[in-house]
């Protein structure tokens, strides 16, 4: 079963900035244990760029999908057997990143 | 009632989460687990009077539940496509049995997962452990049908797509996940010994005896955890003067008039034993949990040979400790009945009147007012708190007691 593993920041109160080596270790022990699929850090939402091309032309708008204080940092794809596995590897992550993580199975 | 009748009656209590629990197992899904759980108690119900009470009547019940749940996953593969049927099997192999092997444990951990919101946790319990229907949990819980079903679906599908594993948790996971599971067992509990809805009977002993069954599991597997051993206590405290809590005319007893010799030694007796472990527990620095400090509370009034022999400074200092981990306004509500046997029901009042802006939609909170007011005198605002009390009192055997209350005043 895969989950796509999202780490939340939240605008008014960030997240320390300090996690990078730390979240490549636990990395490296997600990929040895074989629970990882895929992992990225995403760049700042004012990065974004949204798309609509349902009607007649595509209309682009600068920014995220959802204007909110809390905004998607991150994302993993990991393979676990269950949730009580993906939601043990979940609390650690929130604790290595210093973030709040959702945790959703793909269908 | 009729001997087949009440044979069915009899199985759906002491059968139903067993039959449930079995086909999960078996089928890796809690709907066609349940469907066909309840299908099977239908055929018993048109069944047994025709045919007779099978010998082994939970036998059956699984027995024809496993029917139903094939027919069932036939049909649905016929109608979609043939993968259906492998995906409705879990693909892992059947889990083996942890210390406990009991389906029913599994079932409980898997309803009451903290993944799930605490309020589909305890209907998700009632209907599949419980056997409880969807009216008689709306009613428990005072929502409408719809949404206790949407609640219910809503789990069961989570329950499904993030998949939630249907096993007792490994040592590691338990203590943390005990104390979901023992909220959702009190709640079980407390739905049974004070049963809502016009049609139920005022005392549900079929729902307190599971909780106390379940939690008697849960003790046995995590001897050590003091707050199972609490509600364990708890429960037998209150479950022991269950008879003599209603009268023969329907009538709820307080504690205060109740037949002191009707209620069950034996219950009290292994209650107070759990209670004095927890007591050297907490000698020996181990701070008592919320269950563990109502349990003492429970084991200070049924010490007394009657109220007036009621050591009412200890409860007090009990309910003083309890406040602190537990600032609710129930605890301070049920403190102020404490307080009423030492300083008086004015200071009572009081302390209950704060209380209004939180508690003005709850029975207890009016009929506290209603009896603090009566021993003041003040009859007229007494009858009025009564009314109150009885609008919103769920239970048969409580309206009946407040109503004969309201009418003694002069």
């Amino acid at each position: 079963m895969q989950y796509l593993v999202s780490v939340i920041d939240d605008k008014n109160n960030p997240g320390s900035t300090d996690r990078q080596p730390a979240i490549s270790e636990f990395n490296e022990r997600l990929i040895a244990d074989g629970y990882w699929v895929f992992a990225g850090g995403l760049a700042d939402t004012t990065t974004a760029t949204v798309i609509d091309n349902r009607g007649e032309q595509a209309v682009f708008s600068d920014g995220p999908f959802v204007e909110s204080k809390e905004y998607l940092a991150g994302v993993w794809v990991w393979e676990a057997p269950d949730l009580d596995v993906a939601l043990a590897l979940a609390a650690e992550a929130s604790k290595i990143c210093d973030r709040k993580i959702e945790v959703r199975p793909f269908q | 009632m009729s001997g087949a009748a009440e044979a069915v009656t009899r199985a759906h209590r002491e059968e139903w989460a067993r039959v449930v629990a079995a086909l999960t197992g078996r089928f890796g899904s809690l709907d066609v687990a349940e469907e066909a759980t309840a299908e099977a108690f239908a055929t018993a119900v048109e069944r047994w009077p025709a045919d007779g009470v099978p010998p082994n009547p939970g036998a059956w019940l699984t027995a024809t539940a496993n029917h139903k749940a094939i027919d069932r996953i036939r049909r649905e593969s016929k109608r979609e496509d043939k993968h259906k049927e492998a995906q409705v099997v879990y693909d892992d192999p059947p889990e083996p049995p942890g210390a406990i092997d009991d389906d029913r444990l599994r079932l409980i951990f898997t309803c009451a997962h903290p993944a799930l919101a605490m309020e589909s946790r305890a209907a998700l319990t009632l209907r599949m452990v419980g056997g409880l229907t969807v009216p008689e949990i709306a009613r428990a819980f005072l929502a409408t049908e719809s949404a206790v079903g949407r609640r219910i679906t809503r789990a069961k599908d989570k329950i499904k797509a993030a998949r939630i594993p249907y096993r007792v948790p490994t040592a590691d996971d338990l203590p943390a996940r005990v104390s979901g599971v023992l909220a959702v067992l009190f709640l079980v509990f407390n739905e049974g010994y004070l049963a809502t809805g016009p049609d139920t009977d005022p005392v549900r002993h079929d729902l307190t005896a599971e909780a106390i069954r379940l939690t008697r599991l849960i003790r046995d597997l995590l001897p050590d955890d003091g707050e199972v051993a609490g509600l364990l206590a708890l429960m037998l405290l209150t479950e022991a003067r269950r008879t003599a809590r209603v009268s023969a005319g329907g009538e709820l007893v307080s504690l205060a008039e109740q037949d002191r010799g009707a209620w069950d030694a034996a219950l009290i007796a292994e209650g107070h034993r759990l209670v004095r472990e927890r007591l050297a527990a907490a000698a020996a620095g181990v701070a008592p949990g919320r269950y563990q400090i109502l349990a003492a509370i429970n084991a200070v009034h049924t010490s007394a040979r009657d109220t007036r022999d009621t050591d009412w400074s200890q409860v007090l200092a009990l309910y003083d400790q309890l406040v602190r981990i537990d600032p609710s306004p129930i605890t301070a509500l049920n403190r102020a009945v404490a307080v009423a046997e030492l300083d008086g029901p004015e200071v009572a009042l009081a302390a209950v009147d704060r209380l209004e802006h939180t508690l003005a939609g709850y029975h207890a909170y009016h009929a506290t007012r209603a009896d603090l007011l009566r021993r003041m005198g003040r009859s007229e605002q007494s009858r009025a708190a009564y009314d109150e009390a009885i609008d919103l009192a769920g239970n048969t055997a409580e309206t009946a007691y407040l109503t004969r209350r309201r009418d003694q005043l002069r």
